[in-house]
């Protein structure tokens, strides 16, 4: 049977890993390569590696940070932040990432992602959506780090990005990023119900509860979780024999 | 060592082909190279021990219906078809970690066991032509062969090396052959 995976997010600003908040402020939280280092030890599902600050400043990825990443790294890696071309996601591969997540440069440049998906496979192109609740109950899709208003629907943009070749969906709630309250459900359900790629539920994770929640009310495939890991004792083993003993398959 | 050169494959002790990429442009570029060729050449001069990985392993395949129809290496009777879901809750790309189903033993698998999990990451399988050529077997979509083996040639479809400790062993076994 397919595990279900959980997933640290690794959230990274100019030198060091960061704890977002509703995209909105970050505070450092530490050294990248220990934090992936520990991970690898603990045998964790998958690790996704998140550049926040790259498209913002209209930067490129840190290629030769991904390749010392991917050289301690035993598991899967997905890298994201500041891919703009094919060139971007092609190098990122060959430095040891084995998907590549786009945003911003999924909803400017669309063609970017049938691109990528026909010259590596569908597997290992990851579009990421980060979306945000209005005050109405309708979600919108926001791009460069959730600051800009796109006027997409996470769902018909899910199934948009499917159709031209995205292997996996990266949901993530910008409200509920960093709050530690719960996933937003409606969100990752109605995208998770939208295609038939793999979806992994994103922004709000704190408690084991949670995760379990998500995974009950929605088609989730795979949790991730940051701040739950890097603040509070929980771990992505614990989660597991949490999850384990709710009823779902996991790997131990 | 990593190379897309023929006369590579006169010394090699051991042969791996792994795998990211679509099933046609793998193939032109392993025959642009005359990777094909030499692969094929080695395999018969001196029993050459092969491992595909993932879209390696479909490689080794006779035909792929990836994007088109392609002619693979042939190395085992077989093609390779796109994964059909069973049941709503299947997502294509079979993405994440899964456990094989051992249907006969073989060096490639010692010290694992029916119920071991490796990650797993394809949208297409290998359909063998033979049964005997099936190693060990996946639940997914029905069930899909994860491991194949013809004399020297291996395949699985799983990817050992982000697999873990599970993926350490085989290759380990591999390179033990």
């Amino acid at each position: 049977m397919l595990k279900i995976r959980v997933m640290p997010t690794l959230l990274y600003k100019d030198v060091g890993l960061v704890k977002g908040s509703k995209f909105d402020s970050t505070r450092r939280v530490g050294s990248v390569l220990q934090s992936v280092k520990v991970y690898n030890l603990r045998e964790v599902d998958e690790l996704v590696f998140l550049d926040i600050a790259a498209t913002p400043a209209g930067r490129r990825p840190d290629f030769q940070l991904i390749d010392d990443i991917a050289d301690e790294c035993f598991m899967p890696l997905t890298v994201g932040g500041g891919v703009r071309t094919l060139a971007d996601v092609r190098q990122l591969l060959a430095v040891g990432a084995d998907k590549v997540a786009l945003n911003t440069s999924a909803v400017e440049n669309p063609a970017l992602v049938r691109e990528a998906a026909e010259a590596f496979g569908t597997q290992c192109v990851v579009v990421s959506i980060d979306a945000r609740r209005h005050p109405s109950g309708i979600y919108e899709v926001f791009t460069h780090c959730g600051t800009r208003a796109t006027g997409l629907r996470p769902a018909d943009y899910a199934r948009e990005v499917e159709a031209r070749g995205a292997g996996e969906i990266l949901v993530t709630s910008i409200d509920r990023d960093g709050t530690m309250q719960g996933y937003d459900t409606e969100l990752v359900r109605d995208v998770s119900k939208a295609v038939t790629i793999p979806v992994i539920a994103s922004g709000g994770a704190g408690t084991y509860e949670h995760m379990e929640q998500v995974l009950r009310t929605t088609e989730a495939a795979a949790v991730a979780a940051a701040s739950m890991f890097h603040f509070t004792e929980r771990t992505p083993r614990e989660a597991k024999l949490h999850l384990r003993a709710a009823g779902f398959a996991v790997r131990l | 060592m990593i190379t897309h050169r023929p006369e590579d494959l006169r010394s090699c002790d051991r042969l791996i082909i792994p795998g990211v990429g679509a099933f046609g442009k793998a193939m032109e570029n392993l025959r642009r190279e005359g990777m094909d060729e030499a692969i094929r050449t080695e395999r018969e001069r001196r029993e050459l021990p092969v491992l595909g990985i993932c879209l390696g392993m479909q490689l080794l395949a006779e035909a792929g219906e990836e994007g088109g129809n392609f002619l693979g290496l042939g190395l085992i009777a077989g093609r390779v078809a796109r994964l059909q879901r069973s049941a709503a809750k299947e997502r294509v790309p079979h993405m994440g970690w899964n456990e094989i189903e051992i249907a006969q033993r073989h060096p490639l698998l010692k010290g694992l066991e029916t119920g071991s999990n490796f990650y797993f990451v394809h949208s297409y399988h290998f359909c063998a032509a033979h049964e005997s050529d099936v190693v060990a077997f996946t639940p997914y979509c029905g069930r899909f062969a994860s491991v194949v083996a013809q004399g020297n040639v291996m395949g699985v479809q799983f990817h050992p090396e982000k697999s873990q400790r599970t993926g350490f062993q085989l290759l380990r076994n591999f390179l033990a052959l």
